[in-house]
C-alpha cells in the first residue's frame, strides 16, 4: 500500500511542508509528482507531530500548494552500486546523465554512509608518488589520506589536480585496481569539461565515475553530490578492493549550498552565517577516507576549495584544516611570478607523512631533507622581510645566501612543468643540491654523518652558472 | 506509552508526559537508540540521541530507564578503547563490522573475563563509601581496587572466598544502616555528569614530569593541575598531546579523542601498543584508556565523551593513582554544545555558543585536582585540554573562557610550526602559574640553581625578542657585540634547548636532570662569551670556534644515560676560550 498526499502546506525556498502525514521516518526519501508528469525527489529533514518538512533536490520552481502528489518511499536516499559506475557520468543526485541508461545495481547503499570504527581502520602508511617535487618531498600524499588543496579563484588548482591524477601511482604493482571518483560541486561548465577532457587525454576515462553539479544546478543536489560520490568510492574500495582517488571540487560551493539550505530552514547561524554544524557536516564527508582492515582497497581524498579572498581563516578552509590530514596551500604571489605549481611550502603540511617516508618507503634521508628545506625556506622569509626594509645590498653574507637559496628553490624545486614527472630520488637529490647553496653551518637539522656525506658546495654550482 | 512526537537531527521531543526526569537515560524507538533527557516543559520532553536518527519515525516508543546516563566502572577499562558513551569499540566491531551502526544498545566492559580476586574485608567489618573490599590485578602495571560506592555504607554480612570472578559476580554483601542488604560485585555505576566525591583537596606541590624541555623547565604543570594547548591547525596540538600521553609520569593516561580524526586514533592505538613505557618496561597501552569519538560519529556522544573520560579518571584516582587526562579537542566539544543548543533553539551568546559555555568549561576543569580519597590515599587528576581556535584567533570564546579556568597556557604558534620548530610552544605568550607552587620541589630535587637558571634563560629569550624588533628594521650587523651575543645565545637556546625531536631516540624524552645540565652548559658558554667580550675578543671570532653549533647538538650527542659527558664539554669550552685569549693578546 502506498499513500499519496495531494497538495502541500507551505513552500519556502527549497523546502516544502506537508501536514497530516503519519509513519514517516527521519531522512526518508519522497517522490513528488507534478501535474505535468515530471517527478522530483525530496528528503525528510524535520518531523513534528504530523507535520513533515521536506527538502526538494531539484528545487521548488513551479510547485504550488495544490499541483503536487507526494509519495513516501520508506527508505533513506540510496545509491545504486555496481562496478559499471566506472566510465559513467552522473548528476549531483546520482542519476546517470550520459544517456546510457540506469545502472544495473548489484546493491543499494545509504548515501550518508556510516562512521568507520576507529579500531577497524588501518593506519595509512604507503605513499603515493605524484611526481611533483613540492608534494612528494614536503607534503607527501599517503594512500588513505585526505589532503585538500587550498586555493583561490584564478589559481592553478585544477591543473594541479589533473597532474596529480595523471601521474599518481596509486597502485604501483598492478595498474588494474585503481579508479578515480570525481565530484564537481557548483563548478562552471568549462571546468567540468576541462577535467573530462583531461581524463580522456590521459586515457583513464573508463576508470572514472563523474558526478557533476554545475554552478547553476539546484543547491540541494550539491549537498548530495559528495555523498553519492563517496558512497561509490567506498563501495569500490572496501567491497571491490580497488584504490580510489576522490577529487572533490569546489568545497566552498558545497559549504555555501549548505548555508543557503540552513538559512531557508531558519536555523541559528554560526560564524559568517554558516550553520553551527558545518564542522560535523564536513567531517561526515572527509572522514570517509581511509583503509579498513580485511580489505585491499583504499579511499584517498583530494578535496579542492577556493579560499574566499585568499583568507585561510575563513570558516571553510579553517574547519577543513582541522579535519583533514594536512593541506596543500597555493599562493597567489608565486602564481603571479609564473611559478607552477604555486605551492606555498610553509603553510602546507601532510600529517601522515612522517610515518610513510624514510627507509623502506621513500629514501632514508627524506625527513632530514624535508625538515631542512622547511627550516631554511622559513629563514628565507626573514631575510626577505629584512631586505624589503634595508635593501638587499645591506644584508649580511648569510642573509644574501638565503636570498639566493630562496630564488633558486622556487625556480628549480617548486616550479616544474605540467608534463614533468620527477622520481623521488631526483626530487630528494635536487633538495640536497639546493641546500648546498647555503654555508654548511646553516644546515642545522641534519645529523653530522649525513651532512658529511651529502654536503658539497660544488653541487650548487649548476644553479649559479645558470644565470 | 510515551512516543516520539518530533525529530530534528539528534534532538527528539515527546509530548504530554510527566514520566521523565532531567538527565535520565532513555531508549528511543524500535532500535532502542540511546538518548538522554535534556529539557522538560509542561508540553514537551526534549531528548538528545547519541546515535544517528535516520529512519526513526514519529510514534515509535520511548522507554524510560529511571537512571541517569552512567558509566560502568570495574576491571576491564584499562587498555580498552571506548566510544563517547563507554561502549567498547572492539565489541562493536565484533557485533557490526567495520562501520558503526545504530541500535547496538548499551554494551559495556567485558563480563566474560575472569579476574584473580582477593577479598580484603571480613564479616563484621564496617565499610564507608570509598572503602576497598576486593583487589585484583587488571593489567601488568595496574592493580584494580574495588571500592564501595561513595553513596553506600554498611556492615559486611557475607564474603565469598578468594578466587576467579567475572565483573558481575557477587563477592560480598553488606547490610546498610537502614537494614537493606546490598550485593557487591566487582563493578559499580556512576552518573558521568556528577563528580565523584573526595575527602578533601590537597595543595599542589609536585610537577607532572613530561620529559619535554619547554614544558618541564620553562612552563611546568603540576600533578592535579589544568592546562590548555591552543593552536590553529597544523601547529602540532595533537603531536604535543601524544608526547604528553607517552612520556608523562602519571600512573594512568586517559586519552579522549573528541571529534578528531579517525586515522589519528588508529595511530594512537598502533603506536601505544608498540611503545614501551621506560618505567615499567610494558607497552604503553597497559596504562592507557582511550575514548574515541571521531568527528563523524554522532554529535551528542561527542558532548558526553568528555564526561565519560573524566569519570573513568576519577574512578582510578579514587584508588590512589595519579591520572593525566588529555582532551583533544575541547573546541569540538564546545561546538557539539553549540550544535545541540542550536537545535533546541536556545538564545545564542557569543559566536552562536550557548551562554552556559563558561560554566560547562569550568565544571570540567574543576574536576582536576590533587586530593585525598575517601579511603585516605593520595591521588590526582591533571587535565590537559587542546583548544582549536576558529581561524587561529585566540580571542574566540572557547580559548578565552578556557584561559580563565586553567593555570597553564601553552600557546602554539603558527610561525614556529612553519619553521618546523617543534614543539611550537611560543615562550613569550605562554605562561604557567604553577612555578611558584613547585618551587620547593625543584629546590629539593634539582638544587636552588634550577629556577635561577630558568629565569636567566627566560630573560635572554625576552631580551632577544626585543632585539629582533630592531633587527627586523635595520639588520643584525649594526648591533654592538654584546647584543649580537644575546642573539647568538638565544639561537642556541631555541634550537638546542626548546626544539625537541619527537622522533629521535634520546631526544623524545629528556629527564629533568639532563634538562638542568643542558641549561647549565648553555649558560656556562654564555658566561665565558661575556668574559671574552670583556677581553675585547670580537664576536665573529667567538662564533668561528664552532662552540655554538656544538652546544646546539648536545641534545643528540649526549645520550640520556651518559650525563657525565657534560663535564667534557665544559672543559672543551674552557680550552677553546684559553686559545682565544692567548691569540687575542697576541693581536694586542
Amino acid at each position: 500500500m502506498s499513500l499519496q498526499h495531494i497538495g502541500l502546506n507551505e513552500v519556502n525556498g527549497p523546502l516544502i511542508a506537508l501536514d497530516n502525514v503519519k509513519g514517516v521516518g527521519y531522512d526518508e526519501v519522497a517522490k513528488i509528482k507534478l501535474e505535468d508528469g515530471t517527478e522530483r525527489i525530496g528528503r525528510v529533514v524535520e518531523i513534528s507531530g504530523e507535520k513533515v518538512i521536506l527538502q526538494v533536490f531539484e528545487g521548488t520552481n513551479g510547485l504550488s500548494l495544490e499541483n503536487t502528489k507526494t509519495k513516501f518511499t520508506g527508505k533513506p536516499m540510496e545509491m545504486p552500486l555496481s562496478k559499471e559506475v566506472l566510465g559513467r557520468v552522473f548528476n549531483g543526485a546520482g542519476k546517470p546523465i550520459d544517456g546510457l541508461g540506469d545502472i544495473y545495481a548489484e546493491k543499494f547503499a545509504d548515501i550518508n554512509g556510516k562512521p568507520i570504527n576507529p579500531v577497524s581502520r588501518v593506519y595509512p602508511r604507503n605513499y603515493i608518488r605524484t611526481g611533483i617535487s613540492s608534494i612528494d618531498c614536503l607534503t607527501t600524499l599517503i594512500r588513505g589520506q585526505k589532503l585538500p588543496i587550498f586555493s583561490g579563484s584564478g589559481l592553478s588548482h585544477n591543473k594541479l589536480a589533473v597532474q596529480i591524477v595523471r601521474q599518481a601511482q596509486i597502485a604501483e604493482d598492478s595498474g588494474e585496481d585503481f579508479a578515480i571518483v570525481f565530484a564537481a560541486m557548483g563548478v562552471k561548465n568549462d571546468i567540468a569539461d576541462y577535467f573530462r577532457r583531461s581524463f580522456v587525454d590521459s586515457g583513464v576515462l573508463n576508470k572514472v565515475a563523474m558526478f557533476i553539479n554545475l554552478s547553476n544546478d539546484p543547491i540541494i543536489e550539491r549537498i548530495l553530490t559528495p555523498r553519492c560520490a563517496l558512497t561509490v568510492a567506498e563501495y569500490l574500495a572496501h567491497e571491490k578492493g580497488m584504490h580510489i582517488l576522490v577529487i572533490m571540487t569546489d568545497m566552498t560551493s558545497y559549504a555555501e549550498a549548505l548555508r543557503e539550505f540552513s538559512s531557508s530552514k531558519g536555523e541559528i547561524p554560526g560564524r559568517k552565517g554558516y550553520p553551527g554544524y558545518l564542522y560535523s557536516d564536513l567531517a561526515s564527508l572527509y572522514e570517509r577516507a581511509g583503509i579498513i582492515k580485511g580489505s585491499k582497497g583504499s579511499v584517498t581524498q583530494i578535496p579542492i576549495l577556493t579560499m574566499p579572498n585568499d583568507d585561510i581563516t575563513h570558516p571553510v578552509p579553517d574547519l577543513t584544516g582541522y579535519i583533514t590530514e594536512g593541506q596543500i596551500v597555493l599562493n597567489r604571489n608565486l602564481d603571479q611570478a609564473g611559478v607552477y605549481p604555486s605551492v606555498s611550502v610553509l603553510p602546507s603540511l601532510s600529517r601522515l607523512m612522517k610515518d610513510g617516508i624514510g627507509e623502506g618507503y621513500t629514501r632514508f634521508d627524506h625527513s632530514a631533507v624535508a625538515n631542512q628545506l622547511f627550516a631554511s625556506y622559513a629563514r628565507v622569509q626573514e631575510a626577505r622581510s629584512l631586505a624589503s626594509v634595508i635593501g638587499e645590498e645591506e644584508l649580511s653574507d648569510i642573509d644574501k645566501a638565503y636570498m639566493e637559496f630562496g630564488v633558486q628553490f622556487e625556480k628549480n624545486f617548486i616550479a616544474q612543468g605540467f608534463e614533468e614527472n620527477r622520481s623521488i630520488e631526483d626530487t630528494l637529490d635536487l633538495g640536497w643540491d639546493l641546500l648546498c647553496l647555503l654555508p654548511k653551518s646553516e644546515i642545522d637539522r641534519v645529523d653530522e654523518k649525513l651532512l658529511e656525506e651529502k654536503y658539497d658546495p660544488k653541487k650548487a654550482e649548476r644553479f649559479k652558472n645558470a644565470e | 506509552m510515551n512516543t516520539v512526537y518530533s525529530i530534528n537531527g539528534p534532538v527528539i521531543k515527546v509530548k504530554d508526559t510527566k514520566d521523565f526526569m532531567m538527565l535520565e537515560m532513555v531508549y528511543v524507538g524500535e532500535k532502542k537508540l540511546i538518548g538522554e533527557v535534556i529539557g522538560i516543559t509542561d508540553e514537551f520532553t526534549t531528548i538528545q540521541v547519541y546515535e544517528s536518527t535516520t529512519g526513526l519515525k514519529v510514534g515509535e516508543p520511548v522507554y524510560t530507564t529511571g537512571a541517569p546516563l552512567s558509566a560502568t566502572l570495574g576491571p576491564g577499562i584499562m587498555s580498552n578503547i571506548f566510544d563517547g558513551i563507554e561502549r567498547p569499540l572492539k565489541k562493536l566491531e565484533e557485533q557490526q563490522g567495520a562501520f558503526i551502526d545504530e541500535g547496538a544498545s548499551l554494551i559495556s566492559i567485558d563480563d566474560n573475563v575472569e579476574y584473580d580476586v582477593t577479598i580484603t574485608v571480613r564479616v563484621g567489618d564496617y565499610l564507608n563509601g570509598g572503602d576497598v573490599y576486593a583487589i585484583c590485578p587488571e593489567t601488568y602495571v595496574v592493580t584494580h581496587y574495588c571500592m564501595l560506592s561513595p553513596l553506600l555504607k554498611g556492615e559486611v554480612i557475607w564474603v565469598n572466598s578468594n578466587g576467579k570472578y567475572k565483573i558481575n559476580d557477587v563477592v560480598c554483601r553488606i547490610k546498610t544502616d537502614d537494614n537493606k542488604e546490598v550485593d557487591l560485585t566487582l563493578c559499580q555505576k556512576w552518573p558521568i555528569r556528577n563528580p565523584r566525591p573526595v575527602k578533601r583537596r590537597l595543595s599542589i606541590s609536585k610537577p607532572l614530569i613530561t620529559g619535554q624541555r619547554v614544558i618541564d623547565t620553562l612552563l611546568p604543570i603540576s600533578k592535579g593541575g589544568a592546562g590548555a594547548i591552543p593552536g590553529g591547525f597544523g601547529t602540532g596540538k595533537t603531536m604535543t598531546q601524544h608526547q604528553f600521553a607517552k612520556w608523562c609520569d602519571a600512573d594512568i593516561i586517559v586519552y579522549v579523542g573528541c571529534g578528531e580524526r579517525g586515522n589519528e586514533m588508529t595511530q594512537v592505538l598502533d603506536e601505544f601498543s608498540e611503545l614501551i613505557d621506560p618505567r615499567t618496561n610494558r607497552p604503553l597501552t597497559d596504562r592507557t584508556i582511550l575514548i574515541a569519538n571521531t568527528s563523524n560519529m554522532p554529535v551528542a556522544a561527542r558532548e558526553a565523551s568528555i564526561y565519560t573520560g573524566i569519570t573513568l579518571a576519577e574512578y582510578y584516582r579514587d584508588m590512589g593513582y595519579h591520572i593525566a587526562i588529555m582532551a583533544d579537542s575541547t573546541s569540538r566539544w564546545a561546538e557539539a554544545l553549540r550544535e545541540i543548543s542550536g537545535r533546541l533553539e536556545e538564545m545564542p551568546a557569543e559566536e552562536g555558543f550557548p551562554a552556559y559555555l563558561p560554566s560547562r568549561l569550568s565544571e570540567f576543569y574543576e574536576r582536576a585536582g590533587y586530593i585525598e580519597t575517601l579511603n585516605g590515599k593520595e591521588g590526582s587528576i591533571t587535565i590537559i585540554g587542546a583548544v582549536s581556535p576558529q581561524g587561529s584567533d585566540f580571542s574566540e570564546p572557547v580559548t578565552q573562557n578556557t584561559k580563565r579556568f586553567v593555570r597553564c597556557f601553552w600557546a602554539l604558534d603558527k610561525t614556529l610550526a612553519y619553521a618546523r620548530h617543534y614543539p611550537a610552544i611560543n615562550w613569550i605568550t605562554s605562561y604557567s602559574e604553577y612555578v611558584d607552587d613547585l618551587k620547593d620541589y625543584y629546590d629539593k630535587s634539582m638544587g636552588e640553581s634550577f629556577l635561577r637558571n630558568r629565569q636567566r634563560i627566560l630573560n635572554i629569550l625576552l631580551e632577544e625578542d626585543k632585539l629582533m624588533e630592531i633587527v627586523k628594521l635595520i639588520g643584525a650587523d649594526v648591533l654592538p657585540d654584546n647584543q649580537k651575543l644575546i642573539i647568538e645565545i638565544a639561537k642556541v637556546i631555541r634550537v638546542g634547548f626548546l626544539q625537541q625531536n619527537a622522533y629521535h631516540q634520546d631526544d623524545t624524552y629528556v629527564p629533568l636532570k639532563k634538562q638542568n645540565l643542558m641549561m647549565e652548559l648553555i649558560l656556562y658558554l654564555y658566561d665565558r662569551c661575556l668574559k671574552a667580550l670583556e677581553e675585547k675578543v670580537p664576536i665573529s671570532v667567538i662564533i668561528s670556534t664552532g662552540l655554538f653549533e656544538k652546544v646546539i647538538k648536545v641534545k643528540y650527542d649526549i645520550p640520556n644515560n651518559a650525563l657525565n659527558k657534560f663535564e667534557e664539554y665544559k672543559k672543551e669550552i674552557d680550552d677553546k676560550f684559553k686559545e682565544l685569549s692567548i691569540s687575542s693578546s697576541e693581536w694586542r
